[in-house]
C-alpha cells in the first residue's frame, strides 16, 4: 500500500542525581554489586521512600526547556507486578497525575508534541547465568540492586514522528536538551538513555491511528533507526499480504537486525495502579518554579544559531558541537580565551574530536584545556607554526598536560621563514633531483604543476615539515625560474 | 507499678533498671507458658538494655522519660538483629538489618524492650488467631481472645508483663484488644508517630500507638513516640505537643456527643456502659448529648476494600526472592506462587485476592475509588458532629471478649468486631479505648473516645476522667 508510518517514543533518562529517588543511597554507574542499597532501594518490609527534591528540580526544569504545563500538585501511583529485580514487587511510578504534561520540542523545523515527563524509580538489573543468557535458559539468576531506585524520568512523545530519520534526531535533540539542562549525562550506550518506539503505519492521508507495535532494546540512536526501519517494512509487506497487525511487544535483535514478538502471559497485564499511599502529592511552589525557570540555560537550537551566526560556521559543524557532551562549552571557553570561533571549531570537530573518539574519553578529561587550544591556534595564526607543525603540536599536548608554547620551545618547532636558511635546503634539493627539474623545465603546464609540487614537499622534507609555506613557495619558483 | 512509678523510681535511684526488668520476667516466666503473649523474649538484650541505664544512673545522668520501664513491642515493628516476623511463616526467622523509629525513641527515652508480642499474621485479625504460630490467651480469662491484632501487646500489660505496650491499629487493632484484655489503647492522628520500621498491612490506615495499663502511662509512651520524623513522608511536620502536661485539665465545659450509630446494635451491657460513661462525664462538668454521623455506617465496607487492597500491593515484596521463606519452584513465577502458598495464612490470603480484586482493571472505579468516596463522606460527617461536639464516644467493641473459635468460622461476623474502630482509620483521626468496667460475663468494657486531628490532648483529659470515674465505681 501507499503508506505512511506513525512514529511515538518513550524515552527514559537516568537523572545524574546524588543520590537515588526514594534514599540517600549513592546514584553511580558500575559500583560492586549490591553496595549502594539500604533498607528503602531493597524495599524491606517496614522501610518507606521519601522523595528526593533534587529529582523534583530537574523534572521542572524539563518543564522549562520543553515548554511543559506543571500542574499545581502531581502524585505517584504504585504499578504492580512481580519482577526478580523490582524490590517491592511494585514500581513507584507516575500515572494519570505526572509532574510535567503537554511540551512540545522542534527538530528540524518541525515540532514534536510531547505528552507528558514523569518521575519513577528504575529497576535492579538481572544477569541470567548459564544458557547464553537468555532468560528461559538459564540455570540461575544475580540480581544487582544499585540501580533499583534509581531516579528516572520518563518522556513520552505524541505519535507525531513519520521516519527512521526523524525519530533519530528527536531523540538527539531531546538528548542535547537533558545534557543541556545538566539532568542526566545521556549515554544510550550504558542504559543511562532508552528508548522505545511505538510503530504503526497507515494508508497516506488518513487521519486513524493504525495497530500499534511497540519496540524495546535498541542502544544506539543507529539500532533506533534499524529497528524502527525494520518494523515499518515488516508491517508493510504484512498489510501488503493481507495480513493483520498484531498489537504487541517486540524485541530488536541487533545481531540479525530483526524484531521478535516477546513472549507474554495470557492476557494483557494489569498492573492495578492505585495512589502511593507512602508518599505525599509533589507540589512545586513558586520558588522552585522560579528557580527551574532561572536554571535553564540557553537551549541547543538557540546555541546552534548563534554560533552559525557570531561564528559564521556550518550547521553541520554547530550540530556537532552541541551533539557531544562538553564540546559547545569547550568550543565557546576556546574562543574566550582569544581564537577565533571558525578555528576553534575547525580543530574541535576535526582533529580533537577524533582524539576523544579514539581514547573514549570526556572532553572533561582533556590534557588540553580551551586556553591551551587558543594559545596553539594563536600559533599558528601569527605563522610561528604552519599546519603541520600545528598538528604536530596539539597530538602532544592532547596526550600530555604540556602548553604549545612551551612544546615549540622544547623541540624547536617553530617554522622557518629565514630565506636564506630556506634557500640553502631548496638548492640541495634542486641538486640532487636534476631529472625533475629537467621534467619541469620541458614539461606542460600539467606536469611543471606535478613536479613543482614533488619539489616542494622535498625541500618541505628536508625542512622536517617546518618550513613556511608563505616563503617557501616563491622562493622555490624564483629558483626554479633562476635555474 | 506504672510506667510513671518506675521510670521516677529508677531516674532517682531509688529502684535498679534490673531489678524492674527481673520482677517482671519473673511474672513472664510464670504466665507465658499458659498465654503465649511472645513469639520472641529477647532476654539477653533486656538485661544488657537495663544494666546500660543503671549505668546511666550510676553517672548521674538522666537516661529520660521511661528509664527502666519494660515494654513489649509487636512482632511488626523492625529491631536491629532481633527476629521479626509479623506472625507469618514467610518471615520466619528474618532479622531486619535496621531498627524501627520507634522503637529507637523508646530506647533513646530508657525503656527496657522485653520481647516481641504475638499478632494476627500481618496484623490481619481481631483476635490473634491468625497468627501461624497459635493465638494468644486473655489475661482475664484463658478460655477468652485478647483481641487482635494487638493481642500480644494488650495481653502483655494486662498480665503485667509489661508496664507499656506498642502496638498497631490499622481498623481497631490497638483499641479493640485493649478493651478486650482490660487496659488503655491509643490510636493516634494518622501522621503523629512515624511508621519508618513499621512493617505495613494498610499503609494510608497503619498508624503505631501505645497500650498501658493507666491513661497516664499511655499519654507519657505517646509524648515519647510522637512528632515529626523526615524518615516517613506522612509523618506530621509540626512538633508534639506533648498530651501528659494538660491531663489533670478535666471536662469542665466539654462538650462530648454519643454517636448514635456506633451504639446502635451492641451487645446490652456494652451499651450500658457507655451511656454511664457519659453520664460519668456529665458528672465532672461536661455537656453531653447524642449525635448521628450517619456516614461511619459505611465505614466497614469501606475499611474491607481499601486496607486489602493496600494488603495486596504492600505485601507483593514476600516473594521468596531477597529474604524471608523460598520454597523453590521450575522457574520464578512457579517458585513465587509456591514461597506465597507456604509463607501466608488463610486470611492473610484472602484479603491478598479481595485487594488484587478491587484494583483490578474494571472493578477499581467501582470499589477501590467508591471507597476513597466513602472516606471523603466520613470526614465530613465527624466534621460537622466536631461543629456540635469537641469529643465523641461509643463503644470500643460491640461485645466483650469472645471465646477462641467463636467467629473463626465466619470472615464477617469477625470483620463486624471493627464496626466502631475503623471510622477513626479512615479519616485518620485519633481514638482511644479506656476501660470502664465490666459486661455481664465478667469481662473488661472499652469505653471509645474519638476526637478531631492532633486533639489528643482533649481525648486524654477526657479518657483520664473516665478512668477516674471507673476506679470509683
Amino acid at each position: 500500500m501507499s503508506g505512511e508510518a506513525v512514529i511515538g517514543l518513550e524515552v527514559h533518562v537516568e537523572l545524574a542525581t546524588t543520590t537515588k529517588l526514594f534514599c540517600g543511597c549513592r546514584n553511580t554507574f558500575g559500583a560492586e554489586p549490591n553496595t549502594n542499597v539500604c533498607p528503602v532501594c531493597l524495599g524491606l518490609p517496614g522501610s518507606l521512600p521519601v522523595l528526593n527534591e533534587r529529582v523534583v528540580e530537574f523534572a521542572l526544569r524539563l518543564g522549562e526547556a520543553l515548554g511543559f504545563t506543571v500542574p499545581a500538585r502531581s502524585i505517584f501511583h504504585r504499578k504492580n507486578y512481580f519482577y526478580p529485580d523490582m524490590p517491592k514487587d511494585y514500581q513507584i511510578s507516575q500515572f494519570d497525575q505526572p509532574i510535567c504534561v503537554e511540551g512540545r520540542l522542534e527538530v528540524d523545523g518541525v515540532e514534536i508534541g510531547i505528552e507528558r515527563a514523569h518521575m519513577e524509580e528504575d529497576t535492579g538489573k538481572t544477569t541470567h547465568m548459564g544458557g547464553g543468557g537468555r532468560i528461559h535458559d538459564a540455570v540461575y539468576s544475580l540480581v544487582d540492586y544499585n540501580r533499583a531506585g534509581v531516579p528516572l524520568l520518563e518522556i513520552v512523545s505524541h505519535p507525531d514522528m513519520r521516519s527512521a530519520g526523524q525519530a533519530r534526531s528527536y531523540v538527539s535533540e531531546l538528548a542535547a536538551v537533558l545534557r543541556a539542562i545538566g539532568v542526566s549525562d545521556v549515554k544510550m550506550e550504558e542504559g543511562s538513555m532508552r528508548v522505545d518506539a511505538n510503530v504503526s503505519i497507515r494508508q497516506t492521508g488518513t487521519a486513524e491511528l493504525g495497530t500499534k507495535v511497540e519496540v524495546k532494546n535498541m542502544n544506539s540512536l543507529r539500532s533506533l533507526g534499524r529497528a524502527i526501519d525494520f518494523e515499518i517494512d515488516r508491517q508493510t509487506a504484512s498489510a501488503d499480504a493481507g495480513t493483520r497487525i498484531v498489537q504487541e511487544t517486540r524485541h530488536w535483535d541487533e545481531t540479525d537486525g530483526v524484531t521478535h514478538a516477546m513472549r507474554t502471559k495470557e492476557g494483557s497485564q494489569d498492573y492495578r495502579f492505585f495512589p502511593e499511599p507512602d508518599l505525599v502529592p509533589v507540589a512545586p511552589d513558586d520558588g522552585m518554579r522560579a528557580r527551574a525557570h532561572a536554571d535553564v540555560p540557553e537551549l541547543p537550537a538557540a546555541r546552534r544559531a548563534r554560533l552559525v551566526e557570531q561564528w559564521g560556521i556550518s550547521g553541520d559543524d554547530a550540530e556537532v558541537l552541541l551533539g557531544v557532551a562538553g564540546l559547545a562549552d569547550y568550543a565557546e571557553a576556546t574562543v574566550a580565551a582569544g581564537a577565533t570561533g571558525a578555528d576553534a571549531t575547525k580543530w574541535i570537530v576535526g582533529d580533537v574530536l577524533g582524539f576523544l573518539h579514539e581514547k573514549g574519553v570526556p572532553i572533561q578529561e582533556l590534557a588540553l584545556a580551551p586556553d591551551g587550544l587558543a594559545e596553539l591556534l594563536n600559533l599558528l595564526a601569527d605563522g610561528t607554526l604552519n599546519r603541520n607543525l600545528a598538528r604536530e603540536v596539539l597530538a602532544v599536548c592532547l596526550a600530555e598536560p604540556k602548553r604549545p608554547r612551551a612544546v615549540v620551545d622544547e623541540r624547536g618547532l617553530a617554522q622557518v621563514s629565514d630565506e636564506g636558511e630556506l634557500g640553502t635546503l631548496i638548492d640541495a634539493v634542486l641538486a640532487e633531483n636534476t631529472g625533475a627539474v629537467a621534467d619541469w623545465r620541458s614539461g606542460d603546464d600539467k606536469a611543471k604543476k606535478k613536479k613543482r609540487g614533488f619539489l616542494f614537499g622535498e625541500v618541505m622534507k628536508s625542512a622536517r615539515g617546518a618550513g613556511d609555506p608563505k616563503v617557501l613557495g616563491p622562493l622555490l619558483d624564483e629558483r626554479l625560474a633562476d635555474g | 507499678m506504672t510506667a510513671l512509678e518506675i521510670a521516677a523510681a529508677v531516674r532517682s535511684g531509688a529502684r535498679s533498671a534490673r531489678s524492674v526488668l527481673d520482677e517482671h520476667l519473673a511474672v513472664v516466666a510464670e504466665r507465658e507458658g499458659s498465654l503465649a503473649v511472645f513469639n520472641h523474649l529477647a532476654v539477653d538484650e533486656a538485661a544488657a538494655a537495663a544494666d546500660v541505664v543503671d549505668a546511666t544512673v550510676a553517672d548521674g545522668e538522666d537516661p529520660g522519660p521511661l528509664a527502666g520501664v519494660p515494654i513489649a513491642l509487636k512482632d511488626n515493628l523492625c529491631t536491629r538483629g532481633v527476629p521479626t516476623t509479623c506472625s507469618s511463616r514467610i518471615l520466619e526467622g528474618w532479622r531486619p538489618p535496621y531498627t524501627a523509629t520507634v522503637v529507637a525513641e523508646v530506647r533513646a527515652a530508657g525503656a527496657i524492650p522485653i520481647g516481641k508480642t504475638n499478632m494476627d499474621e500481618f496484623a490481619m485479625g481481631s483476635s490473634t488467631e491468625n497468627s501461624a504460630f497459635g493465638p494468644t490467651r486473655n489475661p482475664r480469662d484463658p478460655a477468652k481472645v485478647p483481641g487482635g491484632s494487638s493481642g500480644g501487646s494488650a495481653a502483655a500489660v494486662a498480665a503485667w508483663f509489661a508496664p507499656l505496650g506498642l502496638g498497631s491499629d490499622t481498623g481497631g487493632s490497638i483499641r479493640q484488644p485493649a478493651a478486650f484484655c482490660g487496659v488503655v489503647g491509643v490510636k493516634p492522628t494518622y501522621g503523629a508517630v512515624s511508621r519508618y520500621g513499621l512493617i505495613a498491612f494498610a499503609s494510608s490506615l497503619d498508624q503505631i500507638g501505645p497500650l498501658a495499663e493507666t491513661v497516664a502511662d499511655a499519654a507519657l509512651l505517646l509524648d515519647v513516640i510522637a512528632g515529626p520524623d523526615a524518615a516517613d513522608s506522612t509523618s506530621s511536620r509540626e512538633a508534639w505537643v506533648p498530651v501528659s502536661a494538660q491531663l489533670g485539665d478535666g471536662v469542665r465545659g466539654l462538650r462530648v456527643g454519643l454517636v448514635t450509630e456506633l451504639i446502635d446494635g451492641v451487645d446490652a451491657d456494652v451499651a450500658a456502659r457507655t451511656h454511664a460513661a457519659l453520664d460519668a462525664l456529665a458528672a465532672a462538668g461536661a455537656t453531653v448529648g447524642e449525635v448521628s454521623v450517619p456516614a461511619v455506617t459505611h465505614g466497614l465496607a469501606a475499611y474491607y476494600l481499601i486496607a486489602p487492597a493496600e494488603a495486596s500491593s504492600n505485601l507483593a515484596r514476600y516473594d521468596g526472592v531477597r529474604y524471608g521463606l523460598r520454597v523453590d519452584g521450575d522457574d520464578v513465577a512457579d517458585m513465587n506462587g509456591r514461597t506465597r502458598d507456604a509463607g501466608f495464612g488463610p486470611e492473610v490470603k484472602r484479603r491478598i485476592m479481595v485487594g488484587t480484586y478491587a484494583l483490578s482493571a474494571g472493578y477499581y472505579d467501582a470499589y477501590y475509588v467508591r471507597a476513597q468516596r466513602v472516606r471523603t463522606l466520613i470526614i465530613r460527617d465527624l466534621d460537622a458532629a466536631y461543629e456540635s461536639f469537641d469529643v465523641l464516644i461509643s463503644p470500643t467493641t460491640p461485645s466483650t471478649a469472645f471465646a477462641f473459635g467463636d467467629k473463626t468460622g465466619d470472615p464477617l461476623s469477625m470483620y463486624r468486631n471493627d464496626v466502631c474502630t475503623v471510622p477513626s482509620n479512615l479519616a485518620g483521626h485519633p481514638a482511644m479505648s479506656v476501660p470502664f468496667g465490666t459486661g455481664s460475663d465478667g469481662m473488661p468494657v472499652g469505653v471509645q473516645i474519638l476526637a478531631p486531628a492532633l486533639a489528643e490532648a482533649t481525648m486524654f483529659r477526657t479518657a483520664a476522667v473516665i478512668e477516674q470515674a471507673a476506679s470509683g465505681a
